[in-house]
């Protein structure tokens, strides 16, 4: 599964700005009505952009944009996994922020798509530099927990799990999980109630 | 030592720990719906599995269902596609479908409960993110996104961290005219909407105590609206006694062995938690949010804050807020016109939901020009509701009684705002869009509130009438 290690993510990134961004605006609801994945990557914040000519996704300047730049809180609300997969699907291959919803960040995680969180000085500090000069290059190192932009190293936090995950390529679960067929099986023959409590 | 439930349920369903640090933790009940599945499905038939405990895995439609006429073929070509798909995936792997011609289809987190499903000491996971709400039974219950759901489709397991456990202390009683919604929106509003990351709530105390399971569905829905990873609270006779005589429920003398089981899991006395939060019952009043998030919320009769009143950092969001909403910091709350009343949901789509908002309109009439509708939350309760009359009472009043589903609580049906409409909804969010319509407004609060504003066609305080 090596394909499947990340370790250094490069490239440009994309500014946005605003704490508590939840998962309704990243990806309207009305996009959810569909059986795949398919195509959600031009509707990413498509009622927000309809209302703001100048988000960072309608600036010609971020196109090709791949790592995505925001602050707290990101990914709030739904758990619908078509939110990273439409930002996915638009191009953003890792993301960076003061933090981070949960169910977004395992479902990021779930799809190799890495979210580092920095602190808040650090986070200004890659949001100017990203708004005053989009051709800039960043890199998100996952082993070192570190963003490098130019000659600056930033610190940043990841769980080890999560850390481990990534390097070794094995944040799509469904192959690990299935490793411990006769240790689910125990699960399952010890719970009471799969056993009509027979066992209390 | 003495455990948390977190704790006794964790340590059950540990599977093993992970190369990752995280545990593989066995999912005793799966509930599946249409909107997050059918990519997962997809994804197990190209890995070419099955699903792994089909008589764990329980489905339903909720979110797309239209209200008014729920003739198949729906209207709506996408919708009817997405309930193929899942009727489909059901078949071939053996999934138990409660669909519309069961008579038992309804919002995925009331049938649950209301199907004696959800019982304490599991481990539920659901692709939506008011899987929570099931903690109410001392479970504890995940949203998941569809990668996730593809694991425990396929493995019956999740790989997951632990929370850590702030229990949330709420004690004394609750005053008149306040409910478990303005509980929950209290919490949130003084722990914030980041405040639960990391955290699993432990709800305790003799308010919370007090309610019924309904009203701890309610207060457990929304956790994941204060950030928590899930919430619940300690099973007692309450809680037994609501599971006797569910058509899921253990019969007999399993009963009785599965009651002791069901208190066994409750959290220890002495158990440590790694944050206590505390507030008292009689200072909670009813509840409006103001903002577009469910921590933006005032008492029905304060102000609302103006940004300069923003905790630290929060400045720009409350302006944000405020623009989107065209509010003023400074302005009541209370007289807010309104358009639209929305009684329904996972939250508040319940019988005694109902019950409780029937009492406010019972032989009143909704104010001009208000479209009101009263959207049950399940087939057992539309039901139930009208062997009561309580769709009569409604419609009397000039609510549309409409049929079971998610309805205007999000917009993946027809049931949706129009341009910058206000609508006082008994749902839980309140993000920008979330109604349907990118620039419409909503305010959270109980259903008797929603109800006593429909009638009155502004926001009131429910205690002044
Ligand atoms: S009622 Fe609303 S929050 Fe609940 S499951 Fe349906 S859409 Fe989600």
């Amino acid at each position: 599964m090596n394909d499947a290690k990340r370790n250094i993510i490069s490239g440009r990134s994309i500014p946005l700005r605003g704490n508590d961004i939840d998962t309704d605006r990243i990806i309207p609801a009305r996009y959810l009505r569909c059986v795949t994945f398919d195509g959600l990557g031009e509707h990413a914040f498509e009622d927000d952009r309809e209302q703001d000519s100048n988000h960072p996704f309608n600036q010609d300047r971020y196109a090709g944009a791949n790592i995505l730049i925001v602050e707290k809180n990101f990914g709030c609300g739904s758990s619908r996994e078509h939110a990273p997969q439409s930002l996915n699907k638009w191009g953003i291959t890792g993301i960076v922020g003061e933090s981070f919803a949960e169910i977004f960040f395992a479902n990021c995680q779930a799809m190799g798509i890495p979210c580092l969180a920095v602190n808040h000085e650090d986070c200004q500090i890659l949001l100017n530099a990203s708004e005053a000069n989009p051709s800039i290059k960043i890199s998100m190192n996952i082993e070192d927990k570190s963003i490098s932009l130019q000659e600056l190293n930033i610190n940043a936090s990841l769980n080890d799990g999560s850390q481990r995950a990534f390097l070794e390529g094995t944040w799509n679960a469904t192959a690990v999980l299935l490793k411990a067929e006769n240790e689910i099986c125990k699960i399952a023959s010890s719970l009471p109630y799969l056993n009509d409590f027979s066992n209390v | 030592m003495s455990k948390t439930l977190l704790d006794k349920v964790w340590n059950a369903h540990a599977v093993c720990e992970l190369p990752s640090g995280q545990t593989q933790l066995f999912i005793g009940l799966h509930l599946v719906h249409e909107v997050t599945s059918p990519q997962a499905f997809a994804m197990l038939r190209e890995l070419g599995l099955k699903v792994k405990y089909p008589e764990q895995t329980f489905a339903t439609i909720d979110h797309i269902v239209p209200t008014q006429s729920q003739q198949r073929p729906f209207a709506d070509g996408l919708a009817e596609e997405m309930t193929q798909s899942l009727t489909d995936s059901c078949e071939e792997f053996g999934v138990t479908f409660y669909d519309l011609r069961s008579g038992q289809q309804g919002i995925v987190h009331v049938i649950g409960p209301e199907k004696g499903l959800t019982q304490p000491g599991m481990t539920i996971a659901c692709g939506d993110s008011h899987t929570s709400t099931h903690g109410a039974f001392g479970t504890i219950a995940f949203g998941i996104g569809t990668s996730q759901i593809r694991d425990v489709l396929a493995t019956q397991c999740l790989a997951i961290s632990k929370p850590k456990t702030r229990k949330i202390e709420i004690s004394g009683s609750l005053s008149e005219g306040v409910f478990a919604k303005d509980i929950i929106l209290a919490i949130i509003h003084h722990l914030g909407v980041k405040g639960g990351i990391g955290y699993a709530y432990e709800y305790c105390g003799s308010a919370i105590e007090y309610l019924n399971m309904e009203e701890r569905l309610t207060i457990c829905n929304m956790s994941i609206e204060g950030g928590a990873r899930c919430g619940y609270i300690n099973p007692d006779e309450t809680t037994i006694d609501y599971l006797r005589n569910r058509e899921m429920s253990p019969k007999g003398d399993a009963f009785d062995r599965a009651a002791k089981y069901w208190k066994s899991v409750a959290s220890d006395d002495t158990a440590s938690f790694d944050d206590v939060f505390k507030l008292n019952g009689k200072d909670i009043e009813p509840m409006v949010t103001w903002g577009i998030n469910p921590g933006q919320s005032v008492p029905v009769n304060q102000k609302i804050p103006s940004p300069s009143s923003a905790p630290e950092g929060e400045q720009n969001s409350y302006q944000e807020a405020l623009d989107f909403m065209s509010f003023k910091g400074g302005e009541s709350i209370k007289g807010t016109p309104i358009n639209v009343a929305f009684i329904g949901s996972c939250t508040n789509g319940r019988i005694s939901d109902l019950r409780e908002a029937a009492k406010v309109v019972q032989g009143s009439k909704v104010a001009n020009n208000i479209k009101a509708l009263v959207v049950p939350g399940s087939m057992a309760v539309a039901a139930q509701a009208k062997k009561e009359g309580l769709d009569q009472i409604f419609s009397e009043a000039g609510f549309e009684w409409r049929q079971a589903g998610c309805s205007m609580c999000l917009a993946m049906n027809p049931d949706k705002l129009k341009g910058r409409e206000i609508c006082a909804s008994s749902s839980n969010r309140n993000f920008k869009g979330r109604q349907g319509s990118p620039t419409g407004r909503t305010l959270l609060m109980s259903p008797s509130m929603v109800a006593a504003a429909a009638i009155a066609g502004e926001v009131v305080d429910i205690r002044s009438i």
